[in-house]
């Protein structure tokens, strides 16, 4: 009887010590928090597709936890952002939210998730409130703020010896803090921003607008838009003949996924943006024919940026063993991180924003070519983040 | 501000008001003098501009670089398509209130885009301007105007004639008016109210979607670009007077003229200025600056 004892006692505990160690670290909830419907839903597609392909390159599993997710269509609209987030984190019980495009709705996302500790990486907003006075340890962001592009355009505009710079955008809040930081850039390097034109959002009468541009003859115009109102400024701009005298510079944004539209009014035109159509990185290179064969789609840099808002968790969740609730060990890890992304290393500022370099993109046929560096690892300014 | 920027900008004032009646010229029919309360006039426009996408390619090649083809079938095409849709829906509404016209249209609006985002998708697209009408006039040393803003506002001063004529001087403008005061009455003299309004429903439609075909090459294709015209062509109907064409033209013209000048000289208020404008209009002329039927 003894013997057989020992065997069953055996037996049981060759059994049950594995799933012992299983239990011990359950499924990681993560709450996809994108626009997967209206005018934003090809970004909010990108941005899911890139975080899935890190994930599913890790194996489905991170610091030992599958990766498990939940989606919510947040639709970029601001007054459901807040029910959207909150059903999220009480009913679901995510543990981490990835979330979103549109500024407004993130900044609804922060407020939230200020307040109650979830975990929270942002994949594209830039409201600079994010990672400004609204910062908190446990919000992250893996794309960029409004200015820096701006900031980056304005020093390269003033290297190549511009004096004065009009500005055009839409009178809100991603023009004006993009318009801010071209500024801050161009003065600095000693040129003079002359007059900021501004036309209510999202109206897309300009040529009011590009009849003053014309009578001001600045040495530069400097424009943020986005999406049909990118492709129409950009094409009233050539029309106008104002591009053979005033070069039209502006952030990426200007010119991603709309040259097909733009066709030849675009053409030479600079931009400056965190990725571009050829870095030819062995790093890129890699990610792109990995993100082509997965979802038969070329990569942009949404792509990118939801790819890397899933190294980010990965970094964090690495360094506290799968534990998210230890905060302030995920935060130390992910600011300390040196991020490989395929636009480039990257690092992650003490206010949680990516410092990254910011290339300098040259429009040739249907492509942004990426013709040099404009800002080496470029910091937002991060005005009235008081965390330590 | 010099004199020739000051004349330059009265010319692009100008312009616009021409552009905005051609937006809004469809709904004065249907809102106007059939008195819908049609919120799919944004679609409607939309889909003209999604069938000069569709179509300039196929019609590439034929007289006047496709565009006349192109306006021919995307007409034709969008009178069927009128036809349709009041035969389906807009019948049932006209004697019922304002609330379910609403409702009823509101959903089109979301049908439609729900359409054009699985037939289209969601990208941005441009149409070519045909060669001909692509060259530009100089106006300023740096400046130049392009000829096909020059067309598209010669295209809405013969529509504006056109209809204006139509509906107060012939015997079938004469037929819709009254249609629009008393249904019953202009039945029982004999004529098909039905078929005439379902006629003038499609024109309306048309109308829309030729604003849409026309505006194409200089506004790009791109999702919930109806939205952004749609209140717009509501202000300008009720200012000019629901149901008067020449009201709508004349405030197409000052609204071109008040946005224009108000983005130069007041950027800070430019969003605010047309309704400023609609609003000190209906406080003085609450129906409106013209009478219905002119």
């Amino acid at each position: 009887m003894k013997v057989i004892n020992i065997g069953v006692v055996a037996v049981a505990i060759s059994i049950l010590s594995p799933n012992l160690y299983a239990q011990s670290q359950p499924p990681l909830k993560v709450g996809m928090m994108l626009p997967y419907s209206g005018t934003f839903a090809a970004l909010g597609n990108a941005i899911d597709n890139g975080f899935q392909l890190y994930i599913k390159e890790q194996g489905g599993k991170i610091a030992g936890r599958e990766i498990i997710y939940v989606k919510v269509d947040d639709e970029s609209e601001p007054s459901k952002a807040t029910d959207n987030i909150n059903k999220l984190i009480k009913r679901d019980n995510v543990d981490v939210v990835i979330g979103t495009v549109h500024s407004g709705v993130a900044m609804a996302m922060a407020k939230v998730a200020k307040d109650s500790g979830t975990m929270l990486i942002i994949p594209n907003a830039g409201a600079e409130a994010i990672t400004g006075p609204m910062c908190a340890k446990n919000i992250f962001r893996s794309s960029f703020t409004n200015g820096q592009p701006g900031f980056a355009m304005g020093e390269v505009a003033a290297k190549k010896g511009y004096k004065t710079a009009m500005t055009i955008t839409w009178k809100y809040a991603a023009g004006e803090e993009s318009v801010k930081g071209f500024k801050e850039g161009f003065e600095k390097g000693g040129g003079k921003v002359s007059k900021e034109l501004t036309l209510p959002f999202p109206g897309v009468e300009f040529q009011a607008l590009l009849t003053e541009v014309a009578a001001a003859k600045p040495d530069v115009i400097y424009s943020f838009f986005a999406g049909g109102g990118a492709v129409k400024f950009v094409k009233d701009y050539a029309a106008a003949g104002l591009n053979k005298t005033i070069p039209l510079v502006g952030p990426g944004f200007l010119t991603d996924g709309t040259l097909e539209a733009q066709g030849e009014s675009a053409q030479g035109m600079l931009t400056s943006l965190h990725y571009g159509d050829n870095l030819n990185t062995k790093r890129d290179n890699e990610f792109r024919l990995a993100y082509a064969k997965q979802f038969r789609l070329q990569p942009d840099v949404y792509a990118v940026q939801g790819y890397d808002a899933a190294q980010m968790l990965a970094v964090g969740l690495k360094a506290t063993n799968g534990d998210i609730s230890k905060k302030d060990d995920f935060a130390k890890a992910v600011t300390a991180a040196k991020i490989d992304s395929p636009r480039g290393t990257f690092t992650i500022s003490k206010a949680h924003n990516p410092v990254q370099d910011f290339y300098l993109r040259q429009v040739v046929g249907k492509e942004n070519k990426v013709i040099g560096i404009a800002s080496k690892s470029l910091a937002d300014s991060a005005r009235g983040c008081n965390m330590q | 501000m010099d004199l020739l920027t000051f004349l330059i900008q009265t010319l692009n004032s100008i312009q616009y008001g021409l552009l905005l009646f051609l937006v809004a010229a469809g709904l004065t029919l249907i809102f106007g003098i059939m008195g819908v309360i049609n919120l799919a006039h944004g679609s409607f426009y939309m889909m003209g501009s999604y069938l000069a996408f569709g179509l300039s390619p196929i019609f590439a090649d034929t007289y006047g670089g496709g565009l006349i083809l192109t306006l021919i079938v995307g007409l034709i095409l969008a009178i069927l398509i009128g036809y349709l849709l009041e035969w389906l829906f807009y019948s049932y509404l006209y004697q019922r209130d304002h609330l379910q016209q609403v409702l009823m249209t509101y959903g089109l609006i979301l049908v439609i885009e729900e359409v054009r985002s699985l037939l289209v998708g969601d990208d941005v697209h441009g149409v070519a301007i045909p060669n001909w009408l692509s060259s530009s006039i100089p106006l300023s040393e740096v400046m130049t105007y392009p000829v096909y803003r020059l067309f598209i506002s010669g295209i809405c001063i013969l529509l504006a004639i056109a209809m204006y004529l139509i509906l107060t001087k012939t015997k079938l403008g004469m037929m819709i008016r009254a249609g629009s005061v008393n249904r019953e009455m202009v039945q029982s003299l004999g004529i098909n109210i039905q078929f005439l309004y379902r006629t003038v429903f499609a024109t309306g439609v048309a109308i829309a979607a030729l604003a849409g075909m026309v505006a194409a090459p200089v506004s790009s294709v791109y999702p919930g670009m109806g939205q952004s015209v749609l209140i717009i062509c509501f202000v300008i109907v009720v200012i000019g007077g629901i149901g008067s064409i020449r009201g709508a033209f004349i405030a197409s013209l000052l609204i071109g003229f008040v946005d224009t000048f108000g983005k130069v000289l007041l950027p800070e208020v430019a969003g605010v200025l047309v309704y400023v404008l609609m609003a000190l209009i209906l406080l003085f002329k609450p129906s409106g600056l013209f009478k219905a039927g002119t």
